[in-house]
């Protein structure tokens, strides 16, 4: 076999991507190690999350050196991560499917592609922009309007923010397939007699379940990991889960946005470390749903697609 | 209902309850359109009017005061943060791109392919907290340009490369042909005839990738921090300010003077991100039809 300098030198460029994903997670597994060791699943399963007195001298518990008082729990964040994205997802959903059958069958060819564009639009405006939004707009709304305590920030405003982030890649994952349903299916339906929105709801829809779940996943995938859409508006609950639609709340990424500072004041470093165990843990989720979303769409969970 | 008048066929009260339900789905889907859009132009809107209101000469002159001043230091440090992403990125993305596309139709390539979709799935705080515990910490850079550079380019390299990869996979097969059989070597196919033919889908690449760091807040406040002053030209031990630090921080002041900052860069950030994705897609859409 002879060298080839440069397939060698494209095939290196093109391992700095493993490279990168394996140093992300080499590295907040080794940092955060001695919070593992120290949170043990207490981490998961504790509501409270509490630094410890960083001006007291530290003390060590289990062989490692941390703040007298510390406790690293994010059960409260785990469930504003999976509430808020939960609700983003019911909002969504009936919105963007029935924004795509539109958009697919009742919109003229020559609008559509206008449309469509917008839609698409709405994905690529920086998340920091919806939370600017959100506080100019949206909180104040809920305030106003909806929330008894008139303070519209919280879990409803996240939610909603998060559905508007996600709305266009389930719209755009769906008006895709629409368009790919062959005719012959559209103009058998048409020919049993069934009306235009019955073609669409009985024959279609049923054709593009599949995709549609698997764009539906994708954008938990997305809800899951936002970040600064959803610190702007949450309200930055800590410590205490939420009872209504309108209890501030902190999802695991905007929670660990929050704690820079506090971070950086911790002589022990161990918040970091604890911060670095969030991280970690965030990662897990979202990979977990992105590859079932990957699965769903490659159709290895479609039963129908086997025989 | 014309046809109803020409042949009058009474319908029954089924039918009548379908046709009913049908109009009712349609204007539930029409509403459904409208909701989703409404939210897009409001926004578009709200920054625009406000943001165009707090334009002046001081903004593009002057740098943050506390609160207030210009946006001089922001402007500019967005533009040397995306700069130096994209100066890493780029190489690397195209690089990938082109050992996907043309020797990477093994097992080593869909694996590479398969991990750069997990890259591109991860939160983007996770990197910029990956960043903070190597680079600031680790390594002592405090918060500075390379870190947050560094961060970004991780964060945009799996899009070139998969955007690249798409545009060469469109060049058609007897081009390469063509160049091997006048004895050209493999870097001049790709440099010469590969790269050339799609030179357009990776330049959208790129472009697209130029409004992703753009537009990114969460893994630049663990990495490039915040300045009053301008870039110094050091590229660690410095930290660096940018448009979308501005628009996070400054909308939660109680004056209206830190308001309007944000809502400036804001529309900066936007006019950047909403220009380079429409150009995309009209240019793309235009020659898809050619």
């Amino acid at each position: 076999m002879t060298i080839r300098p440069f397939r060698l030198s494209v095939l290196t460029l093109s391992l700095f991507i493993p490279a990168a994903l394996s140093a992300v997670v080499l590295f907040l597994v080794l940092y955060s190690g001695q919070a593992i060791f120290f949170n043990g699943l207490h981490f998961i399963t504790d509501i409270n999350w509490n630094l410890g007195d960083l001006y007291d001298d530290p003390v060590t518990v289990k062989g490692v050196l941390v703040p007298s008082g510390a406790n690293y729990g994010i059960f409260v964040f785990i469930i504003g991560t999976l509430a808020s994205s939960a609700i983003a997802i019911l909002i969504a959903v009936p919105l963007s499917v029935g924004a795509a059958i539109f958009l697919a069958e009742a919109v003229p060819p020559k609008i559509r592609p206008v449309l469509s564009l917008l839609v698409e639009l709405i994905a690529v405006v920086p998340s920091v922009v919806f939370g600017l939004w959100g506080i100019a707009v949206l909180v104040p709304f809920i305030g106003h309007y909806l929330s008894p305590t008139g303070n519209g920030y919280g879990l409803l405003a996240a939610s909603i923010v998060l559905a508007l982030m996600i709305t266009p890649i389930i719209a755009s994952t769906l008006l895709d397939s629409l368009m790919q349903v062959p005719k012959e299916n559209r103009e058998s339906a048409f020919a049993l007699g069934a009306t235009h929105f019955e073609v669409v709801s009985k024959a279609m829809m049923p054709m593009v379940r599949t995709t549609l779940v698997g764009g539906i996943v994708l954008a938990l995938g997305r809800a899951l990991g936002e970040t600064m859409a959803v610190l702007m508006v949450s309200g930055g609950g800590i410590n205490i889960l939420p009872t209504s639609l309108f209890s501030p709340i902190s999802t695991i990424a905007s929670f660990v946005v929050s704690q820079l500072d506090s971070a950086q004041a911790d002589p022990t470093n161990m918040s970091v470390r604890a911060l670095s165990e969030v991280a970690l843990v965030l990662f897990l989720i979202t990979l977990a749903v992105n590859a079932a979303a990957k699965l769903i769409a490659s159709g290895a969970l479609n039963v129908r697609n086997r025989n | 209902m014309s046809a109803t008048v020409i042949s009058p066929v009474r319908r029954s009260a089924q039918e009548v309850r379908r046709v009913i339900v049908s109009n009712i789905g349609w204007v539930a889907c029409g509403i459904a359109l409208l909701l989703v859009i409404a939210p897009l132009v409001d926004i578009v809107g709200v920054v625009a009017y406000n943001g165009l209101s707090a334009f002046s000469l001081k903004l593009f002159t002057t740098s943050t005061r506390g609160t207030g001043g210009g946006l001089l230091n922001a402007i500019e440090g967005t533009f040397i943060i995306t700069i130096s992403a994209m100066a890493i990125a780029v190489p690397i993305g195209v690089g990938a791109g082109i050992h996907l596309s043309e020797y990477g139709s093994n097992k080593l390539g869909s694996t590479i392919r398969f991990l750069s979709d997990v890259l591109t799935g991860t939160p983007s705080i996770v990197l910029g907290y990956f960043s903070y515990i190597v680079f600031i910490i680790g390594f002592g850079w405090g918060f500075s340009l390379a870190a947050a550079a560094i961060t970004i380019a991780i964060l945009i390299v799996p899009y070139l490369a998969r955007i690249t990869e798409l545009a060469l996979q469109q060049v058609p097969n007897t081009m390469r042909e063509a160049g091997f059989a006048l004895g050209a070597s493999e870097p001049t196919v790709v440099f010469k005839i590969i790269l050339p033919g799609a030179a357009s889908g990776v330049v959208t690449g790129a472009l697209l990738a130029l409004a992703i760091s753009v537009g990114e807040t969460a893994p630049l406040i663990y990495t490039a921090g915040w300045s009053d002053h301008v870039w110094n030209g050091k590229f660690t031990h410095s930290p660096v300010g940018y448009l979308t630090y501005v628009i996070w921080t400054f909308i939660d002041q109680p004056d209206a003077q830190s308001h309007a900052l944000a809502f400036a860069a804001a529309l900066l950030v936007m006019l950047v991100v909403l220009a380079i994705n429409i150009g995309v897609r009209l240019v793309v859409r235009r020659t898809k039809f050619v």
